[in-house]
């Protein structure tokens, strides 16, 4: 297996509150991992930890060739080879979704105006938004504004992308049309780190599942472990699921 | 008791006047504007003694009246040798005020942007200057806009007080005016006319614009 993000026994604490209590796992090329858990279980701040948004206290985690614990870090290159997607989308209000697609193709790859807009249009086409190119954040739908940050992160080329409770703030309906997007995305060979509630995707599309539980991961295996829980903590959480 | 009437002459001095009003205006709000850019990113620098320095910047120039500032330049400036013509140092104490009002203003703005958008651009790899240049700044000049063309109508007022320097805006040039014709009640009143009809449409344009953020883009694309 060839591993893109190795995380040994991080510890992170929140001022005094301690989130992160010796957390391990490893991410294959290509693989597709859910991390699931209750809210303030500690799977977000993993998430975040492993493109470099929160710093981890001790521990280790290897990212792409990138160690985030290094002082060298070249911030700037991990940030283009992993690509992140939020909870709240975080489009750019003041900019079409193509302008926010393109922005950083121009900014941090330096490409002319038109091949970042080309390349704007192709993923923007990738999850089904290129008739509403020219729109403004405000004038979608939630599910259309996700697929629109899917794209954004998308088109940097990124060799992995993570997700933060993506599907969290739409409803069923539009939940749906996102989750389709990620699943063409994982079918396509994208290693994807998702942080989800929704247990029937995650049964369906994930390699790897893990259960975090008080800030360490009680229990991980492949997508069967939800259907047969070997700890107690987990039988519960995916029962008061289902 | 003027042995000379109202005349077309005064008139027109007066309205000149009404024009370096207007001109000194201009300066401070680009000098203050200028200084005042400077003031909100100091104020939220991630350095503490920045920050720190920017805060007191405002806090003791809010705390001196512009008349003082008006004297502190004229006299200042020229204490240290320097010839300084009235308007340079009437632009230069406007600058100095404005800022420090602009500069409060400004950083609110900057801080109402969702830290959010912050860390959006932070993991699409753009650089500070990019991040705070391509997406913070848009965002928050939209937001700013209406009070800053609000605060434009103070700078035009206190553009009076240059008076005392001997610079000729238009409360100076009526007083001279009034000491020629001695009609204190023409005068003065012809004087408030000007200053509304300068101030009066800030105003509103500072309300059109506040209207239009709360509607939204929306409602100006539809337009």
């Amino acid at each position: 297996m060839n591993t893109i993000v190795k995380v040994e026994n991080v510890h992170k604490c929140f001022d005094q509150t301690p989130v992160l209590k010796g957390v391990s796992f490893e991410v294959g090329k290509g693989q597709v991992v859910a991390v699931i858990g209750k809210s303030g279980s500690g799977k977000s701040t993993a998430l975040r930890c492993i493109n470099r948004l929160e710093s981890i206290d001790s521990g280790s985690i290897t990212v792409c060739g990138h160690r985030l614990h290094d002082d060298r870090l070249d911030l700037k290159t991990l940030r283009r080879d992993v690509g992140i997607v939020f909870q709240s989308y975080n489009l750019f209000p003041h900019l079409t979704v193509e302008q926010n697609v393109a922005l950083a193709l121009k900014l941090v790859r330096r490409l002319p105006r038109a091949q970042a807009s080309a390349i704007a249009d192709r993923v923007l086409a990738q999850v089904g938004m290129a008739d509403k190119a020219r729109s403004y954040p405000e004038q979608l739908s939630g599910g259309q504004q996700q697929r629109a940050a899917i794209a954004r992160s998308l088109a940097m080329e990124p060799q992995l992308m993570l997700f933060d409770e993506v599907t969290s703030a739409l409803d069923p309906e539009l939940t749906g049309e996102v989750l389709q997007v990620m699943e063409s995305l994982a079918r396509g060979g994208m290693t994807m780190i998702l942080v989800t509630h929704e247990m029937s995707f995650a049964a369906k599309v994930a390699n790897q599942v893990i259960y975090m539980h008080e800030g360490k991961v009680h229990e991980a295996g492949d997508a069967s472990i939800l259907r047969a829980p070997q700890t107690q903590e987990l039988r519960r959480f995916v029962g008061s699921g289902l | 008791m003027g042995n000379a009437s109202f005349n077309l002459a005064y008139f027109g001095y007066m309205l000149q006047g009404a024009a370096w009003t207007v001109g000194l205006s201009a300066l401070g709000f680009i000098g203050g504007g200028i200084l005042g850019a400077l003031v909100a990113l100091a104020r939220i620098s991630r350095r503490t003694p920045v920050r720190w320095a920017a805060s007191l910047y405002i806090q003791v120039i809010q705390g001196i009246p512009l008349l003082v500032l008006m004297f502190l330049c004229y006299f200042g400036l020229g204490l240290m040798g320097y010839d300084v013509p009235a308007l340079a140092a009437a632009a230069c104490a406007m600058s100095v005020y404005a800022s420090a009002y602009l500069g409060d203003i400004w950083r609110g703005c900057l801080q109402a942007v969702p830290r959010a958008q912050w860390e959006a651009a932070e993991c699409l790899g753009l650089s500070p200057a990019q991040r705070m240049l391509c997406v913070i700044v848009p965002q928050a000049l939209r937001l700013a806009t209406p009070s800053t063309v609000g605060f434009l109508v103070q700078i035009v007022k206190n553009t009076s007080l240059a008076s005392v320097v001997g610079f000729v805006e238009l409360v100076r040039a009526g007083q001279m005016v009034n000491n020629t014709l001695f009609e204190p009640f023409a005068v003065f009143s012809l004087m408030a006319v000007l200053y509304f009809a300068m101030c009066y449409p800030l105003s509103r344009w500072s309300y059109a614009l506040e209207r239009r953020l709360k509607t939204g883009r929306r409602t100006r694309l539809a337009a």
